[in-house]
């Protein structure tokens, strides 16, 4: 089935991949941009989109999400995953293997490409476990994963804690030029914590993750990306050594990329007085002193990846003691306003550095097509209109998850069109206007 | 000016909560409540009516049986919800056992729980009034509100004071009310125990770390010895019984060379011979018994108190009249 062609009109175009900032139109025939310029002619049958006053910028990539099915499809599905994703302004994301069974056989990859196709919300990149059953013991079969349409391997929602099987992944992952991702923790040093270890945590007497315990992780895995030159993804960084550890590195030219969170970049740990749950997820909220560090991090590109690490839970798993209640929150819908709000609208990061680290890095870092608006490249352009102000409220998620400790903030700037391959996955109702 | 009428709010879920007026009249209505535990008939009449449930999700003996008897003697009607016996083992959540209970029309619940947080996880979801029996590693108010009454019977002070809780402050409940009640009453608090059971960034809390008990000893006016949790040997917290009582135990010989005496509280049940010697627990400077003794007639303070009594009237309630 042919696409018509979509000229996106006079809209403030950000995309940085070609330096471009500035008011153009963007042409996409047959689902690629076809050209960005200046009054663009389009051609009989093309759908136009105005734009004015909105940005345009190529589709955003958000390389660390939950999906949850199969599995868990009471926390969230492929479907209703994907559709928040294009409500958030994101053309693509990248799956996450911890379901059960886990993505670590071509058919369990193949089964994630297919419901994403079906569900045609958003690109869906699966990512393949770095680990048979993430048990930590032996690679998956990481060439067939790859041949199956996985982009990256991990064994997230743990850590790789053998040191000699990182390396192996680092190694023989070369082989395909794909990413291995880590969830950098020390298990033997975060134990049974359940929030950051420190004042707050000695006050609640709940067990905490010390900031060591995410460092020590950090610094063995660039070490051993360092031995083998392999390429090596570090999830959600949340602490100021670690931070420092892969700004070293990266000097070093060590090939390393490393994600930001909107939630350590927003929050910490005391937001979880009152043992408030939604305020729990893994890495936890740390000190501000860690925060401040995080942002330093996104801001001079140390950390040149925003990902969300949407973490979708039953609201009833969430209603527990904190102990006992899931780590993570869903973060797809309210990234982009949480970062239009709090980085560009209050002048701490250019729009262009947004675009980077939400479109233009993540494609990069795990080699996706798009993160840029050139010639040739998929039609996956969001639009978002920067002054729109509106108020999170989780009853108004398409993502089954209602788990974000964010309810109630007023924000600016929101996805109001969202295209996948020249075609709309997401348009902002006049009724959501709010 | 007029004062305004006392209250201690629903609920009792942690001493960090209150304020120091609070805590003392919680301390002052504990004293008429003391007597009725010496009457002949252990009954008085002032919570006629009211029921109660002791939802113990952790096994208790003590704080358990006290309890029963504050409310039994307090002539409220109670029910002992365990956590073997209860429908926590078919699966069911803490929010569906409160909502049951709920909706059998309950005055108050008594909860212990695993969990930091569950007192107030629970406070915050039922209209009855809740009173925190120990959650997790959070806090056990009442115990620390009876060890607060026996150091103020014991010294007739609380301010000033200098009082070192020794052992596993890092998973005591105990430790945390302790700090917490000791502080606002505006006494000098002390911790000391191996590094691996102290909480880290623990002086924030306003309170002194001694790495060796020896030096707590000479510090002190009072030592409050925890229980070392036979676990937290298996967790790797200390090498063994023997080198925790080597190195930290509360002994004799140690007392003898403090320069004044020091009164000597435990919240039980004791491991003799690890954190505390027999002839320290049995000894002139214990006030163990005193504080078991000391428990019933705090907690039914605090029973009478969320109930809606005021402070100066608990004398009258107790002949009749209940609370309102």
């Amino acid at each position: 089935m042919s696409v018509r062609p979509m000229l996106l009109k006079g809209g403030r175009v950000v995309d940085p991949g070609q330096g471009i900032d500035g008011e153009l139109d963007v042409l996409l025939v047959e689902g690629m941009v076809a050209r960005v310029g200046l009054d663009l002619e389009a051609p009989e049958g093309t759908v136009v989109e105005e734009c004015g006053g909105r940005m345009v910028t190529p589709g955003l990539v958000d390389v660390h999400v939950h999906l949850r099915e199969p599995g868990g499809e009471h926390k969230e599905s492929i479907a209703t995953g994907t559709r928040a994703a294009a409500a958030g302004g994101f053309t693509a994301v990248c799956a996450m293997p911890n379901t059960d069974p886990v993505i670590d056989s071509p058919a369990t990859v193949g089964f994630v490409a297919a419901m994403a196709r079906e569900a045609g919300h958003c690109r869906v990149y699966p990512v393949g476990a770095l680990s048979v059953g993430q048990k930590g013991e032996r690679l998956t079969e990481i060439g067939e994963l790859v041949q199956a349409g996985a982009v990256a391997i991990t064994d997230d929602g743990s850590p790789v804690m053998d040191s000699g099987l990182m390396r192996k992944a680092l190694e023989y992952a070369q082989a395909f030029d794909i990413p291995v991702a880590d969830h950098p923790e020390d298990l033997s040093l975060s134990r049974d914590g359940v929030m950051n270890e420190g004042l707050v945590s000695a006050r609640l007497g709940l067990p905490g993750k010390p900031n060591a315990s995410e460092d020590v992780h950090v610094v063995r895995d660039l070490l051993v990306a360092e031995l083998t030159g392999g390429r090596l993804h570090l999830q959600h960084v949340s602490t100021r050594l670690a931070v420092d550890a892969i700004r070293q590195a990266k000097d070093r030219g060590v090939r390393v990329t490393a994600e930001a969170a909107p939630h350590h970049l927003l929050l910490t740990d005391e937001e979880v007085s009152g043992y408030r749950t939604d305020a729990k997820m893994n890495p936890p909220l740390r000190t501000a002193d860690d925060r401040a560090a995080v942002v330093q991090g996104l801001l001079d590109g140390t950390l040149d990846t925003l990902a969300t690490d949407h973490a979708p839970h039953h609201y009833e798993e969430k209603e527990q003691a904190f102990a006992d209640a899931p780590f993570g929150i869903v973060g797809l819908e309210t990234a982009l306003g949480l970062m239009l709000t709090h980085f560009v609208a209050s002048g701490k990061m250019e729009c262009s550095t947004l675009v980077e680290r939400m479109s233009l890095q993540p494609a990069r870092a795990f080699g996706l097509p798009g993160g840029t608006l050139s010639e040739g490249h998929p039609g996956d352009v969001t639009v978002i209109d920067p002054a729109r102000r509106w108020t999170v409220d989780p009853r108004d998620f398409h993502s089954r998850g209602r788990n974000t400790p964010f309810t109630g903030w007023e924000l600016r700037g929101r996805a109001v069109l969202t295209v996948v391959g020249g075609r709309v996955t997401h348009r902002l109702e006049e009724s959501e206007l709010g | 000016m007029s004062r305004p009428a006392f209250s201690l709010g629903k609920d009792l879920v942690g001493l960090e909560d209150l304020s120091a007026e609070q805590i003392r009249s919680i301390l002052d209505t504990a004293e008429p409540f003391k007597e009725v535990s010496e009457r002949r008939i252990k009954k008085v009449p002032v919570l006629r009516g009211k029921t109660i449930v002791n939802l113990f999700m952790e096994p208790s003996t003590r704080t358990r049986i006290s309890f029963e008897f504050a409310e039994k003697r307090l002539s409220a009607d109670t029910v002992n919800i365990g956590a073997t016996e209860s429908s926590v083992v078919k699966g069911e959540t803490l929010v569906d056992t409160a909502r049951n209970l709920e909706a059998m029309r309950i005055d108050m619940v008594v909860i212990r729980h695993g969990s930091s947080g569950a007192a107030g996880f629970l406070a915050d979801r039922i209209p009855s009034n809740v009173v925190n029996a120990g959650d997790g590693s959070h806090e056990h108010p009442t115990q620390a509100l009876l060890d607060l009454l026996t150091i103020r019977d014991k010294l007739e002070r609380i301010e000033g004071l200098k009082v070192c809780i020794v052992g596993d402050i890092l998973h005591s409940r105990v430790a945390r009310s302790n700090i917490f009640g000791l502080l606002k009453l505006g006494a000098e608090v002390g911790v000391c125990g191996p590094m691996t059971l102290l909480p880290l960034g623990i002086d924030a809390l306003g309170v002194k770390v001694f790495r060796r008990v020896e030096e707590a000893i000479e510090w002190a006016d009072v030592l409050n010895v925890l229980r070392l949790q036979l676990e937290r040997m298996k967790g790797g917290f200390v090498p063994s019984l023997r080198e925790y009582n080597r190195v930290y135990g509360v002994s004799t010989r140690r007392l003898e060379k403090a320069p004044r005496d020091l009164l000597v509280l435990h919240p039980g049940p004791m491991n003799r011979g690890v954190e505390i010697d027999s002839d320290v627990a049995d000894g002139p400077q214990s006030v163990i018994l005193k504080q078991v003794t000391n428990g019933v007639a705090v907690r039914m303070a605090v029973l009478y108190l969320l109930a809606g009594g005021v402070p100066e009237k608990a004398e009258a309630a107790k002949t009749g009249g209940g609370v309102e």
